[in-house]
């Protein structure tokens, strides 16, 4: 133990299993950081390292191409001496030996190795599942062949009500398609999002012409000629369909981890410094299941950019600086729908009081949630100021009540900056 | 074409040639410019694209929206009266360049 305690030096060799935003993000502070060791990156799409988030949104618009996709050019890694194993991935990882098996059939060995192996999308179990038509969306891939459905006037119908799912549906929409979303619990981003926050946004998403069908569950998908053609619902009614998306939630990668004889548990169990059961190995991003300070210290798995680089950063600057302490930061995210700039700040929970602040000035508000009197989230629509805010309050202890909160005379501002 | 400068913290510049209409940000990370996070991808939430636009060409750019001034109170480096996001910016039509400067820090 104490001998993996150790600040790598420049002899020593990391390897990063999956090539997303933590992988990439991992190798790029690493060197930030000053390793001077080599640096493997693995990734089992055969493209440089590249965004997701706009793969459900600007990508799939078509307002950013390929190129604004990738996270940076070739020449970045050169620079850097980040060796890319890209269209390669791991099949097995040795403990003893300390090396990585790829499909390849390559070994790479590792002083510390990164496991940041993501999410891929939980599979709809249904007939007519695998119709031509039915697709998914998490990669670029994935995103390559959707876009040409929407070239065209379709009927669209969207399973699961969920961030990806919501973010499509309205692309679809602004593109003249007929939409439909299928959500099985009452109300969409469920996991994520207040009540109050869902209805607004399912409010929006009707008045730009989407049914929203809430608790609705799918029995099968109905299909001619090997295309879908329709999704025939838990109450028997059909929703016709030529193109089908599937987003209701993902799984964590952690069957490499779990093989090689890690703890797991919802994804790659690692403690407050981001470790794993073994302390030659950490796992980062959306695969990551960690105790947050901001979420009670429960186990914790984030699905988000910020989730994902903010991890990579804390294990660069472990492995470099030697430091133990706990990853703190504070988690946030974003989805652009319908022209709404939604930003969430903290982690709420179902049982949260929320308290709404709204700005008088047109529709801009956010949704303070406490729990037993504490902010724990802020949810703020087209009001990035809130939402800048909030990030500052939930990193500290000077925490507005629901009262400060609920006047809208009270300057929240000024409770971080205490009069001089 | 349009030429963008980049001036590094520690005097370095570099030109690039861009097309207009396209971001400082983006320009930056396809030309593998030093100094430009960029690590929410261009959407004005993360305040790591941060640079200083030479005070001659300020006068080109649109005034900033309420997102980007609400992100620039939270740079790492100090806000200036010519701060901009660079992912907010995008090279002006009709404009021989635009010169920016790159903060010390970005995190």
């Amino acid at each position: 133990m104490s001998e993996a305690r150790t600040v790598l030096t420049g002899q020593d060799a990391v390897v990063i299993i999956g090539a997303g935003q933590a992988g990439f993000q991992a190798a790029a502070s690493l060197r930030d950081e000053g390793f001077a060791g080599r640096i493997t990156l693995i990734g089992d799409e055969p493209y440089l390292p590249y965004q997701r988030p706009p793969l459900s949104k600007t990508y799939l618009a078509g307002s950013l191409d390929e190129e604004g996709l990738t996270l940076r050019p070739a020449s970045f890694f050169e620079r850097n001496s980040i060796e890319l194993l890209m269209g390669d991935s791991a099949v097995a990882i040795d403990r003893d030996k300390q090396e990585v098996k790829l499909a390849s059939g390559r070994l790479v060995g590792y002083a510390h190795l990164i496991l940041a192996t993501g999410t891929r999308p939980r599979p709809l179990v249904a007939e007519g599942a695998d119709l031509a038509g039915v697709h998914i969306l998490r990669t670029k891939d994935d995103a390559d062949a959707l876009r040409p459905c929407l070239g065209e006037g379709s009927r669209v119908a969207v399973i699961g009500g969920g961030f990806i799912g919501m973010e499509f549906a309205a692309v679809a929409a602004d593109a003249g398609h007929e939409v439909v979303v299928i959500e099985g619990l009452a109300r969409i981003m469920a996991r994520s999002v207040s009540p109050e926050l869902s209805e607004y946004v399912t409010a929006a998403h009707r008045g730009r012409g989407t049914r929203m069908l809430l608790g609705s569950g799918v029995q099968r998908l109905t299909g001619d000629a090997g295309r879908v053609t329709g999704v025939v619902l838990a109450d028997g009614e059909t929703a016709a369909a030529d193109v089908v998306l599937v987003g209701i939630g993902v799984l964590p990668n952690a069957e490499l981890a779990r093989d090689a004889g890690l703890e797991v548990a919802n994804g790659i169990a690692v403690d407050g410094s981001l470790l794993t059961s073994d302390p030659r190995i950490s796992a980062i991003g959306d695969c990551a299941n960690y105790p947050s300070a901001h979420d009670g210290g429960r186990p914790t798995r984030l699905e988000s950019v910020q989730n994902a680089v903010d991890h990579a950063r804390h294990v660069a600057a472990r492995l470099t600086g030697g430091s133990y302490a706990a990853y703190q930061k504070v988690p946030w995210f974003w989805t652009h729908q319908l022209g709404l700039n939604i930003q969430i700040a903290g982690i709420g929970s179902a049982d949260d009081d929320c308290v709404l602040r709204k700005d008088p000035a047109g529709e801009k508000f956010s949704i303070y949630r406490f729990q037993s009197q504490r902010l724990v989230c802020v949810e703020s629509v087209n009001q990035p100021g809130a939402h800048m805010l909030a990030r500052r309050m939930l990193a500290g202890e000077v925490r507005p009540s629901p009262a400060q909160v609920a006047d809208p005379g009270s300057d929240l501002k000024a409770l971080l900056t205490p009069a001089v | 074409m349009s030429k963008i400068s980049y001036i590094q913290p520690d005097g370095n510049v570099l030109a690039i040639d861009a097309a207009p209409g396209t971001s400082v940000m983006h320009v930056a990370l396809a030309n593998d410019v030093l100094g430009i996070v960029a690590e929410c991808g261009g959407n004005a939430m993360c305040a790591t694209c941060h640079v200083y636009v030479d005070a001659g060409d300020l006068v080109q750019l649109p005034e900033m929206e309420g997102e980007e001034d609400a992100m620039l109170d939270c740079t790492a480096s100090p806000r200036e009266p010519n701060s901009r996001l660079s992912c907010q910016i995008n090279v002006p039509a009709e404009s021989a360049g635009i010169t920016v400067r790159v903060p010390e820090r970005q995190v």
